[in-house]
């Protein structure tokens, strides 16, 4: 990539010098952004690599699940608009391979930590789309959660990566309203089409709320990463958001959440839910969610069947190249 | 037995619209499997768009179909989703070369490659419709279509004349299809009623210009033209390979499960 060469920066070890730790606070604290370019503390660098990276990953990965259903899409119309997004997905993850790229982590390293599992990605895409119900579902609240975490994200103070997510969150919102159309016509349809949607709610619910991470008591990165002004809000207070924003929705779609505790609360008018099943987070993160075997092979399936054409590819370039050089 | 299998009356008009509208359903729905599996993100995205373009085109050409057919006896009208639904394999009017399962990512642009070289000359020369209705369709078909054999022609030859390993798999996907590109430039009785009205073109009037298009990319491909003259048919009037029952069970599954949904 052209900004490879640009980032070839000295290595900042001895340079990190508390004035210009102070600096670069200082640049935050005005809410400057930072640019590919400009000094920023290593662990600053690997905080963003980790983040976008992981970002990136759960996008390519993300498709996998909805994209089990574009051959079984119920009309011509879904079949295209699935079909549709599911390509926007790939195309978020490029974008975000690129955001991370300005910080000098390649798009092959990164999809290598990816294959051989020592890189994380959302948690929910471990989860399997059984029926069509589960893509409406998924645009709903998946999409959903995902504009949640993202918005403020258009704020990052990296540059780059906040550029991207403004992206990113437009199309999010069409997902998301596509979704909701989804399960609104089924909401609207025969028995069965409504015990679908209900069922589909019942098992995205759950895994919909862990997407923002663990609860504020345990979270690792999250202060750190807030005076950066990488993360604004945190995972309890986007997880708030999110529960605040979709109740009204499931009521409107006469659907029940699968939450017997959930209530409102008088004073602050917030919908309090019940307890989340940590343990289950933990698993499906350590590897052990219902898919995570299934999505990793596909990945590696398709990254082995495509060498010879990535190789082929490659070949070829390099023989133009030195055609015109000559 | 109950079936919700629906009854197409195939005037003329109505067989020619769906015919070119299950090619493109059934290559666009080929195409969409490989999402999420191609060899480069920039490929997957790129697949995707050529199967929207051709699931769009499949759109625009059933609703002309479902416009042209005379209603049914309970008045009842074919839309787009009864077509491409409720049809069983024999009533589909594909051409077998768009059915055939994927293959290597090879195949998959060698038979991208050989369709829209036919396809891209065709609505080009189908923009001179005098049915106006199938001349706006081919004008914007056509656009899609050119970007289409652009970006095969390209992978063509990069893979042809890429490695050892490419170019095998490559002349290999080009052997296994060649026999079913003859179809492509097949007319029969129907078409040649509507060809002597304007309202089409005659598909073999497109085949010299196929053949120096293709010829021109595999010389480029350091690929060679296959010998063989044998040319397989049946796609135009039902008669398919094994490979579209399976197609078109998963495609249709669940509109099939719940007749008269709506999704
Ligand atoms: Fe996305
Ligand atoms: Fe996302
Ligand atoms: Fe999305």
């Amino acid at each position: 990539m052209y900004t490879q060469a640009l980032n070839d920066l000295p290595t900042p070890h001895n340079l990190e010098d508390a004035e210009k730790m102070a600096n670069f606070q200082t640049r935050i604290d005005s809410e400057d952004r930072i640019e590919a370019n400009d000094w920023m503390p290593e662990a600053y660098r690997r905080t963003l690599v980790r983040q976008i990276s992981q970002h990136a990953h759960s996008e390519i990965i993300g498709q996998l699940p909805e994209g089990a259903w574009i051959t079984r899409a119920p009309s011509l119309r879904r079949k295209a608009a699935l079909l549709a997004k599911v390509q926007d997905e790939c195309g978020h993850g490029l974008y975000l391979y690129a955001a991370a790229e300005t910080l000098n982590a390649s798009r092959e390293a990164l999809m290598d930590q990816l294959m051989e599992g020592k890189a994380k990605y959302s948690s929910i895409f471990n989860y399997p789309t059984m029926t069509w119900a589960d893509i409406g579902a998924i645009g709903w609240l998946v999409d959903g959660a995902a504009i949640m975490n993202q918005i403020p994200l258009c704020r990052c103070s990296y540059g780059p990566y906040a550029r991207a997510m403004i992206r990113v969150c437009k199309e999010e919102s069409f997902h998301q309203r596509q979704g909701f159309e989804i399960m609104m016509t089924l909401a609207k349809g025969s028995a069965r089409q409504k015990a679908m949607a209900q069922d589909a709610l019942n098992r995205w619910w759950w895994p919909s709320l862990m997407m923002f991470g663990p609860p504020d008591t345990d979270s690792q990165h999250s202060d750190q990463s807030t005076r950066w002004k990488i993360k604004r809000f945190s995972n309890d207070e986007l997880r708030q958001k999110f529960v605040d924003a979709t109740v009204p929705q499931a009521q409107f779609l006469g659907l029940t959440l699968p939450d017997p505790d959930l209530r409102q609360d008088e004073v602050t008018g917030n919908w309090m839910y019940g307890e989340i099943d940590w343990e289950e987070f933990k698993q499906v993160i350590a590897g052990n969610g219902p898919c995570n075997q299934d999505r990793l092979a596909s990945r590696r399936k398709a990254h082995e069947e495509g060498a010879w054409v990535r190789e082929a590819a490659a070949a070829y370039a390099a023989r133009q190249a030195s055609r015109h050089a000559a | 037995m109950v079936t919700n299998t629906i009854s197409v009356s195939e005037t003329p008009q109505v067989l020619y619209a769906l015919r070119r509208a299950d090619d493109a359903l059934i290559l666009g729905h080929r195409l969409s499997e490989c999402c999420g599996h191609a060899p480069t993100l920039e490929e997957d995205m790129a697949l995707a768009n050529i199967g929207l373009d051709l699931i769009g085109q499949a759109r625009a050409l059933y609703a002309l179909a479902a416009l042209r057919e005379p209603s049914l006896e309970d008045g009842r009208a074919n839309t787009e989703d009864t077509y491409a639904y409720l049809r069983d394999v024999g009533q589909y009017r594909n051409l077998l070369l768009c059915e055939l399962p994927n293959g290597d990512f090879g195949r998959i642009i060698m038979r991208q490659f050989l369709y829209s070289a036919f396809i891209d000359p065709y609505w080009r020369a189908m923009m001179k419709s005098s049915d106006a209705q199938l001349a706006a369709i081919a004008e914007k078909a056509e656009k899609e279509t050119a970007y289409h054999l652009r970006y095969t022609s390209e992978w063509v030859i990069r893979l042809g004349d890429g490695t050892p390993k490419s170019h095998d798999r490559m002349q290999a996907a080009l052997e296994f299809l060649w026999s079913y590109t003859g179809e492509m430039f097949d007319t029969d009785e129907a078409e040649a009623m509507l060809q002597a009205e304007g309202m089409i073109i005659d598909a073999s009037a497109i085949h010299d210009g196929w053949r120096t298009t293709v010829q021109t990319i595999l010389d480029r491909a350091t690929l060679t033209l296959p010998q063989s003259a044998w040319m397989q048919k049946g796609g135009r009037s039902g008669r398919h390979s094994e490979h579209l029952g399976f197609l078109l069970a998963e495609m249709q599954q669940l509109p099939r499960s719940e007749p008269g949904a709506v999704w």
